[in-house]
């Protein structure tokens, strides 16, 4: 197989299994806040139970991110040499900002977080935790900004010709606030927190099923959903602004995710639908004239181009691919909606829990988040296709010259090895860790190390 | 590329990120540098109960530590992208089995605790083990390799295999960086230990010193006959005279302080070392950051492979926020943490 399908296989694969992790911390990041927040306020040891609890399950979640993410920093040179050449001006200051105030951030008080309950008074622990979240969302912010770069260029130029050429700085904070970076950082956060909810939801609801840890669970049950049902919302917003940002700035792209090859000056939406990529032609539920006011373009006046409307190099390939992933993105989104709104109709009428059927669909619950974000960057990366950095520069010029496709296809079998592994045993431990549940109030006391009163702060 | 160079405090942008990076990877060495160490010595100590101590020594800081390499790698890619991107495509497969073995040490760190099998403890024990231990040589071995220089062409990529890169000078390299992170994380582990452990570990320390001594010497004797780049540089400048010999005499105070008690000296003159060891190899490549074997044409130093200036200037403003909060909440989770390891509920 050729090196640049196989650089492309390794980084989807290797970026897809982080991105497992980064949006489970940042959402397990929140809840664990606001378990907290709610301990320092009412004093119930039961938030303090909860908090210890998915402060263990965040353990995992984070270990795990941390390491499969610095593969990811590297990849970028062994792999795609030339693309770091390129885009190292521009790119390198955004993953130096990453590293310096993020990732140093949330790893700095991971240490905290995770053995610090008897070391330091419990509202420097609280700070310790809000310090991980907004490290760990500081880190959304970076890379989101690294990756919109690529999606919608701006606050640079170009210098040099040819192999030489080079993206170089012009604006930072142009660069920073680049068109699609705010619309795509907050559909992110969005998507990560609900990937954190739905993971307590998840758990909480096994537990209720189950009759075990029914008062913690409970009550972990409904902030989960309190804080679900927002994000949702907050999502489908986020989402409509996102897809406005790639209409304006990557037309073939949004014509892709709709899977439209004609232009069309009164296009729909299809809900759901096939490409037949041969034929050129796509079948289904459709919305008539629904992306024209969506994208609010002017019915009969204003032009949607399809995808025969861009050059055959200039625009994605897989169509069929694209629209499905993006259409069971916004499948899904719609359905945390729709769940959320079922369970708040429930709880109103004082009959949540009594709801077996519901709470089990709450179970399974915890992979709709999980598979709309996945989903949601495949559409959005592999849109972005041919370019690895949109209009500028060819996914096929961005790789490592000397980089042979032996090698990587060796390193692709060892990371699926070793990510196999690492994934069996992440469910092993995490489903561990869930049958032993929260500690009981009595096992949180503290325990026998030293207390210490040198300062105010430290125990 | 030949853009006008900006200065700060009359040094040039270029030159500073070169500290900075440098800075960032001694950082790295120094912190990290004692994790490996304790990893690569993890299966000498026999009791359970010695392995987890050993093990939560290190367990609050060992994941910030690592991050030194996260902000060293993006300090390098953000500042000589063309540096990065030819020694990482250089080093492919190495640098591929450094990441899987980061993945290992980590996980094994994590997961050892997790479950109280025998064979599953004994099963992370080695998996730590044998991570460390590598990690610690292969960071040796590309230190041996940015020495001697790395046979690169005109654009920056490596010619003929990475087996080379295997040679013996980087091979010695490799065990004089691993003896010295050995060295380096006993001593951390001396001002967290005590009773028989610390015994122990007071003999592990010894052997160490002297492993450091043979394996340097055997390297600085091998480079200095096989490459007469080494040798020139050694004729021609004082800095390759002091900075090893400094490094060299804050290695043999080490068994003083540690037979006065005065541990933290003791890490401090370790940590010191390491500095000065890396400190030859910054004056060993400044303005060069990789030589080229093959013709100094083709050498990439600091300005051909620079960012542009504005931006180099832009991450000097944000290094120069950062770095003193960085400083800041890592001593405030070092002062929480010190003192001697006692195991409680959240320990590994």
């Amino acid at each position: 197989m050729e090196v640049e399908i196989l650089a492309r296989l390794q980084f989807a694969f290797t970026v897809a299994f982080h991105y497992i992790y980064p949006p489970l911390s940042i959402g397990l990041g929140l809840l664990m806040v606001i378990f907290e927040a709610l301990f320092l306020r009412t004093r119930n040891p039961q938030y303090e139970q909860l908090a210890r609890f998915y402060t263990r399950i965040f353990g995992l979640t984070f270990g795990i991110g941390v390491a499969t993410g610095i593969v990811m920093e590297f990849e970028f040179g062994t792999n795609w040499a030339v693309y770091s050449r390129y885009v190292g001006d521009v790119f390198g200051s955004a993953l130096a900002a990453e590293g310096i105030f993020a990732f140093a951030m949330e790893s700095g008080f991971l240490g905290l977080l995770l053995f610090g309950w008897n070391r330091v008074k419990p509202w420097v622990h609280f700070l310790a935790t809000v310090m991980v979240l907004i490290g760990s969302m500081f880190s959304a912010v970076w890379i989101v900004v690294a990756n919109s770069w690529q999606q919608t260029p701006a606050g640079f130029h170009v210098v040099g010709e040819g192999i030489n050429a080079r993206a170089e700085i012009t604006d930072f904070w142009a660069m920073v606030f680049n068109p699609s970076s705010v619309d795509r950082l907050w559909h992110v956060w969005n998507g990560s927190f609900l990937a954190g909810a739905f993971l307590v939801l998840s758990i909480s609801a096994f537990y209720l099923i189950k009759n075990k840890h029914v008062a913690l669970s409970r009550k972990a049950f409904k902030i989960a959903l309190v804080v679900a049902t927002f994000f949702s919302f907050l999502q489908a917003f986020s989402g409509h602004s996102s897809a406005n940002v790639v209409a304006e700035y990557q037309p073939a792209k949004l014509a892709a995710l709709e899977g439209q090859y004609e232009d069309s000056d009164d296009a729909g939406i299809m809900i759901l639908g096939w490409v037949d990529e041969e034929a050129q032609k796509t079948t289904g539920i459709e919305i008539p004239s629904l992306l024209h006011l969506m994208t609010n373009k002017e019915i009969g006046q204003d032009t949607i181009h399809g995808l025969n409307h861009f050059p055959a190099d200039q625009r994605p390939e897989r169509i069929n691919a694209i629209f499905q992933f993006y259409h069971i993105m916004v499948g899904i989104g719609f359905s945390l909606i729709g769940l959320t709104l079922l369970a708040l109709f429930f709880w109103w009428r004082g009959k949540l829990f009594e709801q077996k059927w519901l709470l089990r669909i709450f179970v399974f619950s915890v992979l709709l988040p999980q598979i709309a974000n996945q989903f949601g960057w495949f559409s959005a990366e592999m849109g972005r296709q041919p370019w690895v950095v949109y209009g500028l520069l060819r996914t096929s010029n961005a790789l490592s010259e000397a980089v042979t496709a032996e090698q990587v296809l060796f390193s692709i079998i060892l990371f699926f090895v070793v990510y196999a592994f690492l994934f069996l045993l992440f469910l092993y431990l995490l489903n561990r860790k869930i049958q032993h549940g929260p500690d009981e109030a009595e096992k949180v006391e503290y325990s026998d190390a030293p207390k210490r009163t040198i300062s105010g702060i430290i125990k | 590329m030949e853009a006008e160079l900006s200065y700060f405090l009359g040094i040039d942008y270029p030159t500073w990120w070169f500290l900075i990076v440098g800075g960032v990877f001694a950082g790295y060495a120094i912190l990290d540098g004692f994790d490996l160490g304790a990893g690569s010595i993890h299966l000498f100590l026999k009791k359970e109960q010695s392995r987890r101590i050993a093990l939560n020594a290190i367990g609050p800081v060992w994941d910030g530590n690592e991050v030194w390499l996260v902000i060293a790698g993006g300090a390098l890619f953000a500042g000589f992208p063309v540096a990065y991107a030819s020694l990482f495509s250089a080093f492919y497969i190495p640098f591929m089995l450094f990441l899987v073995l980061l993945i290992f040490r980590a996980i094994a760190i994590e997961f050892r605790s997790k479950e109280d099998m025998k064979w599953w403890r004994n099963f992370w024990d080695r998996a730590y083990f044998v991570a460390s231990n590598s990690l610690s040589l292969l960071l040796g071995v590309v230190v041996g390799n940015l020495m001697i220089g790395l046979p690169i062409d005109e654009r920056g990529n490596l010619v003929g295999s990475w087996l080379q890169l295997l040679n013996p000078y980087a091979l010695l390299m490799g065990f004089t960086i691993l003896a010295l992170f050995v060295m380096h994380g006993i001593i951390y582990l001396l001002l967290k230990t005590e009773g028989r452990l610390y015994a122990k570990l007071r003999i592990l320390l010894n052997r160490a010193v002297i492993l450091f001594i043979i394996a340097f010497t055997a390297a600085s004797a091998y480079g200095l006959y096989a490459y007469p780049k080494l040798s020139d540089d050694l004729q021609n400048s004082v800095s390759f005279w002091i900075l090893p010999s400094l490094g060299i005499l804050s290695i043999l105070s080490i068994p003083q302080w540690i037979k006065r008690r005065k541990f933290r000296i003791a890490f401090v003159s370790s940590a010191l070392a390491i500095a000065f060891m890396l400190g030859v190899l910054a004056f060993e490549l400044y303005p060069v950051l990789l030589y080229s074997t093959i013709d100094p044409a083709y050498h990439i130093d600091i300005y051909s492979a620079a960012s542009s200036q504005k931006s180099l200037g832009i991450m000097l403003l944000i290094a120069a926020i950062g770095t003193p909060l960085i400083l800041g909440y890592t001593a405030f989770v070092f002062y929480t943490f010190r003192g001697k390891v006692h195991l409680d509920e959240n320990s590994y």
